[in-house]
């Protein structure tokens, strides 16, 4: 049979897998008229506003409700109590953390607030402004208790502990190891170590979290409209905890304003949603704002981490030695756990090169803060900043260009398939081709040469590297395995309709990355049909496959393999029933931009649109037992791998203010093997906006606390986000090494930016201070920082 | 606890007359009240941008803008100006360079991109990209790099400039 379409071919004629093409949903955005959950008004629809904790720990004693249900428009305040009888509580542990644990879990909590922002009690009006007049006149008896919120101190004696029923503060611990390291730092040449601060940070998605819950009291149906990633998920945790069927829950996910990995978790507060739903029998929508946003988003990023390498005396790195904290506030967040981003520092560490000693632990704490979780390139940024970090540290002290350490110790692009010493499988990787082209596109000699003379000046410019590897395409072994029922596998179906349209229904779902237009490119190209008359359905759990959504850079490699085999198949079934038609063997018959064409020649034998008129509406014309099954449903999941890796190198060229201590970013470049490309346009935007997004991180962001553990970060006026005239321009690049577990050949794209931006950033400005004899290592690079460096400020 | 005042002005062509809230501000008074959708709510205290619409002829943020304070004003929303298709050239730019991605910031980001580009044609000088991430520093976009963002209305700048297609209608 050689009717498989093959990417791998360059010469594609009528190809739309690889090609720039604009997203199909786009134009709606620009013209304002998609659609988020904010935008559904519903009729009877209610707008539910919570009372949030004021404090970081805190008994909650008699809750008052009188005179907020007093207030015209009012009608219920739900306290935990009243919401626990109707949903059963969760744990979030995965059973392959070993030793994790975490305490259980309500919508609400019954006896004790152990954040600041939590929400202990939820009002219902007719309005969400109303809701909160109400909510400021709910008066509750709190009992102050001692917050815990140094993660360096939790597990000290005198400390509270934040669960009593769990012994301690501690929710994991894991240490991660090979080789003898002990024997390599003694027999070093050189050992370079630095302690750094990744400082907690959150999404801050433009849509704030958004849920709009109905329940039909006719048939006991749950509806979700949900600014979700996972819908399936989703639907998976409210029909397990509130006690229904899985067929009787439905979640839609419409346009999602952002998600980056804030919208994969469960939120007490959204349960609550569709608690207060079932049990009102109306649609009740919640919209947080952004103070709520803030105070009970997920948080991320919150680590120490001390962090050696030994390097020999030929300039070969033979050990990495990491210790890592961590503090994830009072639970662990449900059902993807709060250890593993811990685990993926762990993990992760040293993963570009080629060493044979590595130890690595994480310790994961508990404290009275906003609960953390995945956010985009979970662990990444964290792990690329240490191991970068320390390289650079080790070519300075070799006395050596970086660029020349790296290609000395990086992983030669020959030597897979390979694990590395954190025992990480690598199907095929291409560092060393990968900095090589990074090197030419940033004119790295002639940077150098400017860089000396402007210093002569007294400028200060910076060149900072970051290799990488990212996660990407998970197998069970991320979730499943654990006990979390979470897809590791997806699906597509693809449906010719009558006049020759195609129908694609896929599990992966649409956030802004682009999901809608490459699994369009892919099924136009797999079927052979005009890419415009392809139509793409995501995110409706009643609808399309069952699958996992868009988290992890799973999207193209999973779901669009899926796409790409049901496309395969769906054409494949449309040519059986042309060779009947057309008395034609199906292997001699092609279909071709909407028509059936002689495979050899070409020439035009029926429009699709003709076969599609006859299978619909005068099947008695063809042979009875001939199948036709214009529509075909394909699964994939990853089989021989537990991740596809992907690997890339960032670089900043930057300038530091060292009177001011501001640095002002120039100009970054970065190079990303994500294997095949389905969308160069869109890749290009997504790795873009995931090194804004790791800048932000590096110079701006920050959720800073109070030492009672408030956070003292509520707006956009105090918590910086990257803007577009702080940003430089950035170029990307591309090496290709597609991945063999797949025809499409595809890996993950959209966490690469983020998981190196922040090294490159930290390496340039500490290249830019070399002069001053100073460093810094903890972010945000804040002005007061990196004065503190160079002595021009007292440190704090 | 909240006072109504009347009000008559001008939204996307159309003559309105409400009654409102003395709170609401004109961003949920075109969401709730109106229907118009297009216009998004970000952070609701003027920094993301989210809310940018024009009032008689400037941009303002609607979250900023009591809706009481508008009589005998003129609004005009991402849905008026797609509909007389004043910025199909910018819109067009933001689609084939893929500079709008969960399209959140979108109406906004446009509106604010719009102002800047308005007088190209007329004075024969397009902004340059320095200027252009400098205009467009008040609208938060969280998906994109800005880089492609800048790239669109560069571009539409540059071909406003040179007449070539586009240009104000």
């Amino acid at each position: 049979m050689s009717l498989v379409i093959d990417p791998r071919s360059v010469d594609r004629p009528n190809s739309y897998i690889g090609r720039s093409l604009p997203r199909p949903n786009a134009r709606k955005l620009v013209e304002g008229r998609g659609q988020y959950v904010d935008d559904l008004v519903v009729p009877r629809m209610l707008h539910v506003a919570f009372v949030r904790s004021p404090h970081a720990h805190a008994q909650i004693g008699r809750i008052d409700a009188s005179a907020a249900l007093g207030l015209p428009g009012v009608l219920r305040v739900f306290t935990g109590q009243d919401l626990a009888a109707h949903c059963d509580p969760w744990v979030a542990v995965l059973a392959h953390l070993k030793g994790m644990k975490s305490a259980p879990q309500l919508p609400l909590p019954l006896t004790t607030a152990t954040w600041a922002g939590e929400a202990v009690a939820a009002v219902v009006a007719d309005s969400r402004a109303v809701a909160e007049d109400a909510a400021a006149k709910v008066s509750i008896s709190w009992q102050v208790l001692p917050p815990v919120t140094d993660m360096e101190t939790a597990l000290d004696k005198p400390t509270p502990v934040i669960h009593p029923e769990l012994g301690d503060n501690l929710v994991f611990e894991r240490v991660n190891e090979s080789g003898n390291v002990a024997e390599a730092f003694k027999t070093a040449h050189k050992v370079v170590e630095a302690t750094f601060h990744s400082g907690r940070h959150t999404g801050v998605t433009l849509e704030p979290r958004s849920i709009l819950a109905e329940f039909n009291k006719g048939d006991d149906t749950l509806n979700i409209h949900h600014a979700t990633q996972a819908p399936h998920m989703m639907q998976e945790v409210l029909a397990k905890h509130l006690r229904l069927p899985l067929s009787a829950v439905r979640v839609i996910c419409r346009d999602i304003g952002g998600s980056y990995g804030i919208k994969v978790h469960v939120y007490p507060d959204e349960v609550a949603v569709a608690v207060i739903a079932k049990i009102m029998g109306r649609p009740v929508k919640f919209v947080a704002d952004r103070l709520e946003s803030f105070g009970s988003d997920i948080h991320a990023r919150d680590h120490r981490i001390k962090g050696r390498m030994a390097i020999d005396a030929q300039g070969r790195i033979t050990a990495f030695d990491i210790d890592d904290l961590t503090g994830i506030g009072p639970y662990s967040v449900y059902p993807r756990t709060s250890a593993v981003e811990g685990n993926q520092v762990v993990n992760l560490v040293g993963g570009p090169y080629d060493f044979p000693n590595y130890r690595a632990k994480t310790t994961v704490v508990l404290q009275n803060k906003v609960p953390t979780c995945q956010y985009r390139a979970v662990g990444h940024p964290i792990a690329t900043a240490v191991t970068e970090g320390l390289v650079d540290l080790g070519a300075e002290a070799l006395g050596i260009d970086p660029v020349a350490f790296r290609l000395k110790n990086l992983m030669q692009d020959d030597t897979y398939p390979r694990t590395s010493p954190a025992g990480m499988r690598f199907e095929g990787l291409s560092h060393v081709k990968s900095l090589g082209l990074l090197v030419d596109m940033m004119d790295y000699r002639g940077l150098r040469a400017q860089q000396q003379l402007l210093r002569a000046e007294g400028v200060h410019r910076g060149i900072g590297f970051a290799s990488f590897i990212e996660l990407t395409n998970p197998s069970p072994f991320m979730y499943g395995i654990g006990g979390a029922r979470i897809s590791a596998q997806d699906g597509c179906t693809v449906r010719i309709d009558p006049d020759g349209s195609v129908v694609a229904a896929t599990g992966v779902t649409e956030q802004g990355q682009g999901t809608e237009a490459i699994i369009r490119q892919i099924v136009a190209e797999a079927v052979g049909v005009p890419i415009d008359v392809v139509r793409v359905i995501t995110g409706d759990t009643l609808t399309t496959p069952y699958g996992g959504g868009t988290w992890a850079c799973r999207g193209a490699g999973i779901g669009g393999e899926a796409a790409l085999q049901a496309g395969i198949a769906t054409k494949q079934a449309a040519l059986n029933v042309a060779g009947a038609m057309l008395q034609a063997a199906p292997d001699a018959l092609d279909l071709v931009l909407g028509n059936i064409v002689d495979k050899a020649t070409g020439a035009v034998r029926m429009p699709l649109a003709e076969l599609g008129r006859i299978v619909y509406f005068r099947g008695d014309t063809l042979p009875p037992d001939l199948p036709r099954e214009l529509m075909q449903t394909r699964h994939f999941i990853t089989k021989q791998f537990p991740f596809a890796f992907t690997n890339g190198v960032q670089a900043s060229h930057l300038e530091v203010n060292v009177d001011t201590g501001l640095v002002t970013l120039l100009k970054h470049w970065c190079v990303e093997d994500c294997g095949r490309i389905i969308n160069p346009l869109l890749v290009d935007e997504q790795v873009r906006g995931g090194v804004v997004q790791g800048i932000g991180g590096a110079l701006f962001e920050h959720c800073t606390y109070s030492p009672e553990g408030q956070l003292t970060v509520g707006s956009m006026v105090d918590y910086l986000v990257p803007m577009a005239a702080e940003m430089p321009d950035i170029e990307v690049g591309h090496v290709e090494t597609p991945t063999k577990e797949s025809l499409l050949g595809a890996k993950g794209a959209g966490e690469a930016g983020t998981a190196g931006a922040p090294a490159a950033i930290m390496n340039a400005i500490n290249d830019a201070l070399r002069p001053h004899g100073a460093k810094v290592f903890a972010q945000p690079f804040t002005p007061e920082r990196i004065l503190a460096a160079i002595g021009r400020v007292p440190k704090r | 606890m909240s006072t109504e005042v009347a009000i008559s002005l001008t939204v996307n062509g159309e003559r309105i007359s409400r009654r409102v809230e003395a709170r609401r501000h004109l961003i949920d008074f075109l969401r709730l009240d109106l229907g118009l959708m297009g216009s998004r709510v970000g952070c609701e205290h003027g920094v993301c941008g989210a809310c940018t619409v024009r009032v008689n002829g400037l941009i303002a943020r609607g979250c900023l803008i009591l809706a009481a304070s508008l009589d005998g004003d003129s609004v005009e929303t991402i849905e008026g100006v797609s509909d007389t298709g004043e910025i199909r050239d910018l819109q067009d730019a933001f689609v084939a360079r893929n500079a709008c991605q969960c399209g959140y910031c979108t109406p906004g980001m446009l509106l604010t991109a719009a102002e800047l580009l308005r007088d190209v044609a007329h004075t024969g000088t397009t902004p340059t990209r320095a200027a252009i991430r400098e205009h467009l520093s008040g609208n938060y976009c969280r998906c994109t790099g800005y880089h492609a963002i800048v790239d669109a209305v560069e571009a539409v700048g540059k071909a406003r400039m040179s007449g070539s297609e586009g240009g104000k209608p």
